[in-house]
């Protein structure tokens, strides 16, 4: 009598006082590889890639399949800079190949159902995949509807650039085609939504391209807080000194307390509650919840439906067993970043590397968030947070002094945030010390 | 004991021993890969930030704690630093000194 797959994983779960059932489905197609649990992971982002190519590492007996649509990696992150024109789409998008290697299943699909009692995910193109643990990491949903009269003919000429790739690409030939003098209207959604700090980047990118293209362009930033959602003072200094803010002459018109109600192509005119505002240019962020595909798995229960709670020492969902969720998806203190959802997803994979080991979690984990900023003037600053596990308030809080912003904007941070870039890709996807980066500062 | 439940064990101790017995501490290799989006995969960096790889405990361990007490000035490690205990100093120095 040989030993199956089921009755080793309830056997090692037991040795570590775990009680997890193993479901298997008849119907699943096939995994290919590695004899140890099924672990299908959703989303090759940030979160979704870290967490793969590290469980490998920590666990390479576990089967990893890995399903991503898109063909290559776009960052986010450095997005911003191709709205400058200091970096193209080809230096911010890099290859799977990599990756690909080293999972055991890599699978260019969507995921369109998910059955979390036969313990089953389904694809678009009809394959179906058996899994002991699911991983959702499918970053965001966008939630158009929220903004009057942002529909798909909207959408062709309102971008949101919040997901990298043709969106970006677009809203770069849109402000290269915009005349002097133009105005670009960008929106900031209410928090908690995708890089607290990412809008007030994307205004100084934007104006350090008009500085030096079409110097009498103005921006009108329309945020939804009450007022800059993240390192406030460094980008105030940065708006100040760089772009005229506070003075008559200002390029940046920062407005808060102005969440998009609507939008109209046909005036290329937003609205809030309090303003009608025209742009030659129109930016719109609307309102985001947690990826499809944690409402596929009934996930998104925590903050009105629209995020979804995990256990920090796991990432396993609150209401459902045996799914974890990782980076922007999860309602956690942790600011939604690429740098986080890199950090979860090793965190994730270390503790299913020592469950699958037969060993207790970590009882007290630390994981860790760094955001740069650039300003488009060469210089960029940080906030940085150290957080870890307080059993008192069972909860992840950072200790003391091990949270902060830079001192002030510098050239050396735009060194290290070039490093950053770097290196978060590398180990993000797995590409080697030879690979060929032409992103810049 | 049947042969299944016998089995399982042996798989277990197996696994154990690949995962503890060869002396690899799984938490601090966790935790040196908080480091790594910055500091590089494997402590290799790409760019201006400093390679972790291969530093001198004794030096590694002297520069975190001179980044959390402030001595050593410091764009960003000072809240790292500030977010580790001087026992996993000297395990992530342990760590970063192993790879080659
Ligand atoms: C303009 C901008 C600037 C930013 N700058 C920074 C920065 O400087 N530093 C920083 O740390 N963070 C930054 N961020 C934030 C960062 O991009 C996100 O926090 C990060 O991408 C989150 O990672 P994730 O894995 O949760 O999601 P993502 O990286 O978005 O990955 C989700 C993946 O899931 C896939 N997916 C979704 N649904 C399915 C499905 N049904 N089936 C299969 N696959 C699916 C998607 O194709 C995608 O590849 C920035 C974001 C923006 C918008
Ligand atoms: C946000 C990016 C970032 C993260 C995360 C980070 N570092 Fe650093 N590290 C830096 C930078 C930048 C420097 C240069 C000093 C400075 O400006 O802070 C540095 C310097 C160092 C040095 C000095 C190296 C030398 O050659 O003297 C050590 C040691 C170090 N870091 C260890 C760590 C460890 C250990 C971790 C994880 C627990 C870590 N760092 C996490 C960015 C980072």
């Amino acid at each position: 009598m040989t030993l199956n797959r089921r009755d080793f994983l309830k056997t090692s779960f037991g040795a570590a006082g775990l009680a997890v059932t193993a479901g298997l489905a008849g119907c699943a197609t096939t995994q290919t590889g590695s004899a140890g649990p099924k672990v299908v992971v959703v989303g090759a982002g940030f979160g979704g890639a870290a967490f793969s190519r590290y469980l490998k590492m920590w666990a390479p007996t576990a089967n990893v399949t890995l399903i991503e649509p898109n063909a290559k990696f776009t960052s986010c992150p450095y997005s911003n800079t191709v709205l400058a024109g200091i970096n193209k789409m080809e230096d911010i998008t890099h290859p799977y190949d990599y990756l690909k290697k080293a999972v055991d299943n890599f699978v260019p699909d969507t995921v369109t159902a998910i059955d979390t009692t036969k313990q089953t995910v389904t694809t678009a193109g009809g394959r179906t995949f058996a899994y002991d643990k699911l991983v959702l990491a499918g970053g965001i949903e966008l939630l158009f509807d929220k903004v009057q009269g942002y529909d798909a003919e909207a959408q062709k000429t309102v971008m949101h650039a919040w997901k990298a790739g043709p969106q970006t690409a677009t809203l770069r030939k849109q402000l290269e085609a915009m005349p002097d003098g133009g105005t670009f209207v960008m929106s900031v959604p209410m928090a908690p939504y995708r890089c607290p700090p990412g809008p007030y980047e994307r205004a100084c990118m934007v104006a350090s391209y008009f500085k030096q293209a079409k110097p009498k362009s103005k921006i009108i930033i329309l945020d939804g807080n009450p007022d800059i959602a993240s390192k406030k003072p460094l980008f105030v200094a940065a708006w100040t000194r760089h772009f005229g803010y506070g003075t008559d002459n200002s390029m940046i018109d920062f407005r808060g307390n102005n969440q998009p109600r609507a939008v109209d192509v046909k005036k290329m005119m937003v609205s809030t509650e309090f303003d009608d505002v025209k742009g030659d240019v129109i930016n719109v962020v609307p309102p985001m919840r947690a990826a499809e595909v944690c409402g596929l798995a009934g996930v998104r229960d925590g903050s009105g439906g629209n995020w979804c709670t995990i256990d920090y020492r796991t990432f396993e969902s609150k209401v459902v067993k045996n799914v974890h969720i990782l980076g922007d998806s999860a309602l956690t203190n942790f600011p939604k970043s690429g740098s986080v959802a890199n950090n979860t997803g090793k965190m994730c994979a270390y503790a299913l590397s020592e469950q699958f080991a037969g060993r207790p979690f970590d009882p007290a984990p630390v994981v860790t968030n760094t955001c740069y900023s650039g300003t488009g003037m060469g210089t960029a600053f940080h906030v940085a947070t150290v957080f870890r596990w307080d059993e008192a308030k069972q909860s992840m809080v950072p200790p003391k002094d091990a949270n902060g912003i830079s001192s002030a904007e510098s050239e050396l941070e735009m060194a290290f945030m070039e490093s950053w870039a770097k290196n978060v890709w590398a180990d993000t996807l797995g590409l080697p010390e030879s690979y060929n980066f032409t992103a810049k500062g | 004991m049947n042969k299944k439940i016998t089995l399982a064990l042996a798989g277990l101790v197996s696994l154990a021993v690949s995962g503890v017995a060869g002396a690899v501490d799984t938490r601090a290799r966790f935790m040196a890969a908080n480091c790594s989006y910055c500091h590089g995969p494997n402590g290799k960096s790409h760019g201006a930030i400093p390679s972790l790889a291969g530093l001198e405990p004794g030096y590694f361990v002297d520069q975190m704690k001179a980044f959390r007490d402030g001595s050593r000035p410091a764009t960003v490690m000072k809240k790292h630093a500030a977010g580790y205990t001087d026992a996993e100093f000297e395990a992530l120095a342990k760590y970063f000194a192993s790879i080659k």
